[in-house]
């Protein structure tokens, strides 16, 4: 077991693109950190580097302390999960497993033991004399992990290694896959593009876009006090709602109507030397039917006419679209091509709302909606910046 | 995939197919080998079975030293060729399909190259140079213009091999804790034995079977392969008709062949590599 420490690390491949850019992270012994971003923001690469199957351009890479920046894979000891398994299809899973510690040249009795262990923990004790191809998925993902934990390594990497499942068995690996890294209490870097198992998994996660950090920090953290319009629009699902905004005399005018501005407010915007156009952000939790909340006074409550109510049982998702033009920033359009790029038309801002399952609104029809204005974010719609942050210690780690 | 009619009609009419698509394959074999089996007296009746039958083609070709010197030409050169074009192939084509080296697209359009210019422009120089060298009507002599000739055929097909086994398995083999020459050994050679073999097979034949350069670069018995020697074949003497022995030759050259085939065919199993990935 070790620390993994990332000390401006960059990646630039022979073609010239610079798929990391300066990285700085470090990982402490026995931590489950999750690398999560839209795909080709360089998640691979970065796991790559640690494993050592990639050079590192520039900067330092120090494992247990010691700069591991030359060394060959097999001198870092660290066990790899890959997104295709890579089983070897030739040998059984008995070998398969046995394989890094015939490498190793551990004693025969030793090895059927160690490997006899892990066979139980995954539960492949009866599957050990078959081949890959006669596996099912899970079972091939079982191997492949059973493979990296009989060696007791320094730490395991993960790449993306539940993507192949279908999402039942995905939800139901993820479990383990957690559960088991408890367990060993060894140091785990885990990549995903999915941002669901990046919450539910890490104990820290790294939001990456472009090959650049954009923040790190626990779950909860990321999700209520995202640091720029990227981060904010990729953590959740579904993802947090984003207006225009444009700051006047006393108010903050936004599809919705005006705001009040209050103090907190208005001090963060004098202070961040905020611009009159902004992005705000509130996420769909944040809103409630008005008639079924107390202190409506506290908030704010706006009519506006349902598109589309879907019945989630627990509660429900109302779908609105308001008057005045969806928010225009570069991030957006980033977080929308990552997203599969929906056309949305140019008038009108969609508004995703989730209610009370109580709640009596209808689609078709016009709405009472409250909002809860002390969870609004607003962003610099030029830098993406979360403005609203500005007054607390900052969250977590933000690089630009 | 489409599944095809399988009622006992189709059955029928794919038989009678395959029947005639084997039969139209091998008369001329089963003629040669009847030819072979019949005494020179009957040798031209026109018989299909022959009426009297007879080993005596067999003893003859072996008791000519020319034969059994020429057979052994032609198993040293052509195993010795195959050897080495498969081991030099099986290096390039892992480079080629691994690696990013400058002048990459170079080397394998050279090969491509090779593999389509027409050989019978390069005797003439071939003769002139080995005549120089002092190679003509050698073993090496052979050995050298086959594996020029065989090594693009061997990069291309093992190169399809290599690509389809998965680069993770590589890498996977590397963070096991094998160097890269372990990972090689004992994952990727595997894996791509079935090409190997396939290569070896195809290599071996073509040198088995060359006529053009075998006649051009050799002289004597020294060197003189099976498919030349058999053109110079006469009878136990000069005025017998030698079909009888040229057709027990020709059945001879084809066993090796057959058995290595055979031999190889085992190893060459479809689809090793399925559950490596995914799927
Ligand atoms: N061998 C390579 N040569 C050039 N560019 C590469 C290479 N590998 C990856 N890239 C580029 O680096 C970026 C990051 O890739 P990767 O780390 O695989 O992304 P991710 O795993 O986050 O999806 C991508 O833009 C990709 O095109
Ligand atoms: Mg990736």
């Amino acid at each position: 077991m070790a620390d993994i420490v990332l000390d401006k690390v960059t990646k630039s491949f022979p073609d010239g693109t610079t798929a990391v850019h300066g990285i700085d992270l470090e990982i402490a012994d026995g931590e489950f950190v999750i690398l999560v971003g839209p795909s080709g923001c360089g998640k691979s690469t970065t796991l790559n580097m640690i494993a050592g199957l990639e050079d590192i351009t520039s900067g330092e890479l120090r494992i247990g302390g010691q700069r591991v920046n030359d060394r060959a894979p097999k001198d870092r000891d660290i066990a790899m999960v890959f997104q295709s398994y890579a089983l070897y299809p030739n040998m059984t899973v008995r070998e398969n497993m046995a394989f890094p510690l015939k490498l190793a040249k551990m004693a025969k009795e030793e090895i059927d033991r160690k490997v006899g262990e892990a066979a139980k923990v995954l539960e492949l004790t009866e599957h050990l004399d078959r081949k890959p191809a006669n596996l099912s998925g899970g079972q091939r993902q079982r191997v492949a992990m059973g493979r990296a934990i009989v060696r007791s390594p320094k730490a395991f990497l993960m790449d993306e290694p539940l993507s192949n499942l279908d999402a039942k068995l995905r939800v139901q690996m993820r479990t383990q896959v957690s559960r088991l890294q408890k367990q060993l209490g060894t140091t785990t870097v885990y990549v995903t593009h999915d941002q669901t198992e990046a919450m539910t998994l890490g104990d820290r996660v790294v939001v990456m876009r472009g090959g650049h950090l954009q923040q790190v920090g626990d779950p909860q953290t990321l999700y209520d006090r995202p640091v720029n319009l990227f981060v904010a629009g990729f953590i959740g699902s579904p993802s947090m709602n984003f207006l225009p905004a444009t700051v006047e005399e006393n108010a903050l005018r936004c599809p919705m109507g005006e705001l009040a501005l209050d103090d907190r407010l208005r001090r963060l915007l004098t202070a961040a030397d905020a611009p009159r156009q902004l992005v705000l952000g509130i996420r769909p939790e944040h809103f409630e039917d008005a008639a079924l909340v107390d202190q409506a006074g506290k908030g704010f409550t706006f009519t506006a006419p349902v598109d589309l109510v879907e019945s989630m049982g627990s509660d429900k998702y109302v779908y609105f679209s308001v008057e005045g033009g969806p928010a225009v920033a570069a991030d957006l359009e980033d977080l929308a091509a990552d997203a599969g790029g929906a056309d949305v038309p140019h008038d009108r801002a969609n508004l995703v709302t989730r209610l009370s399952a109580e709640s009596r609104v209808r689609g078709g029809q016009e709405a009472r909606i409250w909002m809860n204005v002390d969870k609004i974010h607003l962003f610099d719609p030029s830098s993406g910046r979360n403005i609203t942050l500005q007054e607390e210690e900052p969250a977590g780690v933000a690089a630009s | 995939m489409a599944t095809l009619d399988t009622g006992p009609r189709a059955k029928l009419k794919w038989g009678l197919l395959d029947a005639v698509v084997v039969v139209f394959a091998l008369i001329p074999v089963l003629w040669v080998v009847s030819l072979s089996l019949k005494t020179t007296a009957t040798l031209t009746d026109g018989n299909f079975i022959p009426r009297e039958w007879t080993l005596d083609n067999y003893r003859l070709i072996f008791q000519t030293d020319q034969f059994v010197r020429a057979l052994i030409n032609s198993i040293g050169i052509a195993l010795i060729s195959t050897l080495i074009a498969v081991v030099l192939g099986t290096m390039a084509a892992y480079a080629i399909s691994r690696l990013d080296f400058p002048g990459k697209a170079l080397l394998v359009g050279v090969s491509l190259l090779i593999a389509m210019f027409p050989q019978v422009s390069l005797v003439s120089p071939l003769f002139n140079i080995e005549r120089q060298t002092g190679l003509f009507d050698t073993w090496p002599g052979l050995i050298l213009p086959y594996i020029t000739f065989a090594l693009p055929l061997a990069i291309y097909t093992l190169s399809a091999f290599f690509k389809q086994i998965p680069w993770d398995l590589e890498k996977a083999a590397k963070m096991d804790g094998a160097t890269q020459a372990e990972a090689f050994r004992k994952v990727i050679a595997p894996l791509a034995a079935p090409g190997v073999f396939t290569t070896a097979i195809l290599v071996f034949i073509f040198c088995w079977n060359d006529f053009l350069f075998a006649i051009s670069l050799t002289s004597t018995e020294q060197s003189r392969t099976v498919p030349v020697a058999l053109s110079f074949f006469t009878g136990a003497s000069q005025f017998e008709d030698p079909t009888g022995a040229i057709s027990a030759a020709a059945v001879v050259i084809t066993i090796p062949i057959i058995l290595f085939v055979l031999f190889f065919q085992k190893r060459i199993v479809a689809g090793l590599t399925s559950g490596a990935v995914k799927g």
